[in-house]
């Protein structure tokens, strides 16, 4: 994404541009609000690592915090934490009280992710696992079908002009001659099966390839299809 | 009367690929075979059939007319002066297709469903009101196709609401029964490459084969002259039509019309199809 600045004519250089892009920010999980007891921990994390922390841009979180203050002083924990060598760059989850004083000590309030990294504990002992969701007929042409959270499984054929979508890998016990799109929120391992690769459009955790980017040796078979770094992989399955 | 009356709706998507002729011939066919039969325009502002039935000029009271209450059905339907057991219910030319609503297409129905074996629907081609009315409470679908990739993606497309948006579908019965005519065939054409053959179109549809119909200038000709053509025994589309019927009845008949046909000498002379 390019967003150039219009108002200005040919002759004068542009000043800036805005571009957007994904930063990785260390994350630091608060689980107490008590000043003395950070500074103690930090300062034995930069004894174990002298320089470790130069520079590091950190986003607080505060989803740990069961306490809540109204009118905490982020700014004191502003400077310790620079003191250390880290630069605070924004907050984020946390009550609305904390997020309203963070606000006030200037820091922004970053929207919620469920990031892989979360310090939490995940609450129950066994997730249920991902279901798989089944269909029975052939998917048509103007039909979309999505599996969220797991795997698609087709017993028959997608149409030209059909699409099936889902968060997992999508199986497909027939041709796919439609459109077929797995692990759409970013799962690289997702995977793509079916009996007769005929596709429209493939594609994993979004890198994709159209009609006329697939082989004509791989057209027709028996395939699985998976990604290698951004690569799309087809692989012929073998009987 | 025991038996339950069957709702057989003619589709296709796309237009112009033979549902109003198929409707005309395969209504007059189950008629010719002794079930008493109705078949119902659909195509509200751009009726048809009365001309292909060759019933125009009596059509006094239309479908419209009976859903909003105007006229009762022994008004409204035409008895076939070709055929015994054979009544139209003509589409109101005037009207918009909004004046079909659901409950006034399942109150009518329901009458019919009293004094008919057979109830067919000649759907309008699209995926708007008027077919998705025609298809709703079908029990099984002639799905028209022509030997072309867009008619078949429309029929594709078709396959699929008729299997997510019918009321069978919509109330997890058992699924609409689905029947495929291939209508307009040019076997030498298919030969050639320039159409899909029978084979391409049933892989990619893959749904039961219920007639091949030629390409035939007879057709044309019995439709001006408002006679199905099935009546035209002689003719190869009249007999594909007989054919067809018979299929659905229950016969096990092959497709006669699907092989390129090596002309004669004379023939070849004279040219003819
Ligand atoms: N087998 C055939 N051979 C030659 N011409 C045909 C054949 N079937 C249909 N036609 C011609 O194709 C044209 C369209 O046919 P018809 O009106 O039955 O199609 P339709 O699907 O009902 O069209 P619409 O979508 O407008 O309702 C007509 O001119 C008809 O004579
Ligand atoms: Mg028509």
């Amino acid at each position: 994404m390019l967003l150039r600045s219009l108002h200005f004519t040919h002759e004068e250089p542009l000043p800036f541009e805005l571009k957007g892009s994904l930063f990785t920010l260390t994350i630091l999980h608060l689980f107490q609000l008590d000043r003395a007891a950070i500074e103690r921990h930090l300062a034995e994390k930069v004894k174990q690592a002298p320089g470790f922390f130069n520079n590091t841009p950190v986003v607080i979180d505060l989803e740990n915090v069961v306490e809540s203050q109204d009118g905490w002083d982020f700014s004191g924990l502003s400077e310790a934490l620079r003191g250390y060598g880290m630069v605070p760059v924004g907050v984020r989850n946390g009550s609305a009280e904390l997020q309203a004083a963070a606000r006030l000590a200037g820091f922004p309030v970053l929207p919620e992710s469920r990031s892989a990294g979360s310090a939490k504990k995940p609450d129950r002992a066994d997730p249920a696992p991902a279901r798989s969701r089944i269909v029975n007929q052939p998917v048509r042409s103007g039909q979309q079908i999505y599996a969220p959270d797991g795997d698609l499984i087709v017993v028959g054929t997608i149409s030209a002009g059909a699409e099936v979508i889902a968060d997992g890998n999508i199986h497909v016990y027939g041709a796919l001659r439609g459109r077929a799109l797995a692990g759409v929120k970013g799962d690289l391992e997702a995977r793509i099966f079916c009996q007769s690769l005929e596709a429209e459009l493939i594609s994993i955790a979004g890198r994709y390839r159209i009609s006329e980017q697939i082989d004509t040796s791989d057209r027709c078979k028996a395939v699985q299809i998976h990604l290698a770094g951004d690569r799309l992989m087809i692989d012929h399955l073998t009987r | 009367m025991c038996r339950l009356a069957t709702v057989i709706v003619v589709t296709s998507g796309k237009g112009g690929v033979g549902k109003t002729t198929t409707s005309a011939s395969f209504a007059t066919g189950l008629a010719q075979r002794g079930y008493r039969t109705v078949v119902i325009d659909f195509d509200v502002g751009l009726r048809n059939l009365d001309l292909i039935m060759g019933c125009e000029r009596r059509v006094v009271y239309d479908f419209i007319n009976v859903i909003n209450n105007e006229a009762n059905l022994n008004q409204a339907l035409i008895r076939d002066k070709h055929v015994e057991n054979l009544y139209i219910l003509p589409a109101s030319q005037t009207r918009d297709k909004d004046a079909l609503t659901k409950d006034g297409v399942e109150r009518v129905l329901g009458e019919l469903k009293q004094s008919f074996e057979y109830i067919v629907c000649d759907s309008p081609a699209g995926i708007e009101r008027g077919a998705l009315m025609a298809l709703y409470f079908a029990d099984e679908a002639l799905v028209v196709t022509n030997p072309e990739v867009s008619s078949v993606r429309d029929s594709d497309r078709i396959l699929g609401i008729l299997a997510s948006r019918s009321r069978r579908a919509e109330q997890g019965d058992s699924p609409v029964k689905e029947h495929l005519v291939l209508a307009r065939y040019a076997p030498e054409r298919a030969h050639r490459g320039d159409m899909l053959s029978v084979e391409d179109v049933l892989e990619i549809l893959g749904i039961p084969l219920l007639g091949v119909i030629p390409e035939s200038s007879t057709v044309l000709q019995s439709s001006n002259a408002g006679v199905p053509v099935i009546l035209e025994e002689s003719s190869d589309a009249g007999a594909a039509y007989g054919d067809l019927v018979e299929r659905f009845l229950g016969k096990e008949l092959p497709q006669r019309f699907v092989t390129t046909q090596k002309k004669g000498f004379l023939k070849r002379l004279f040219g003819g199809s």
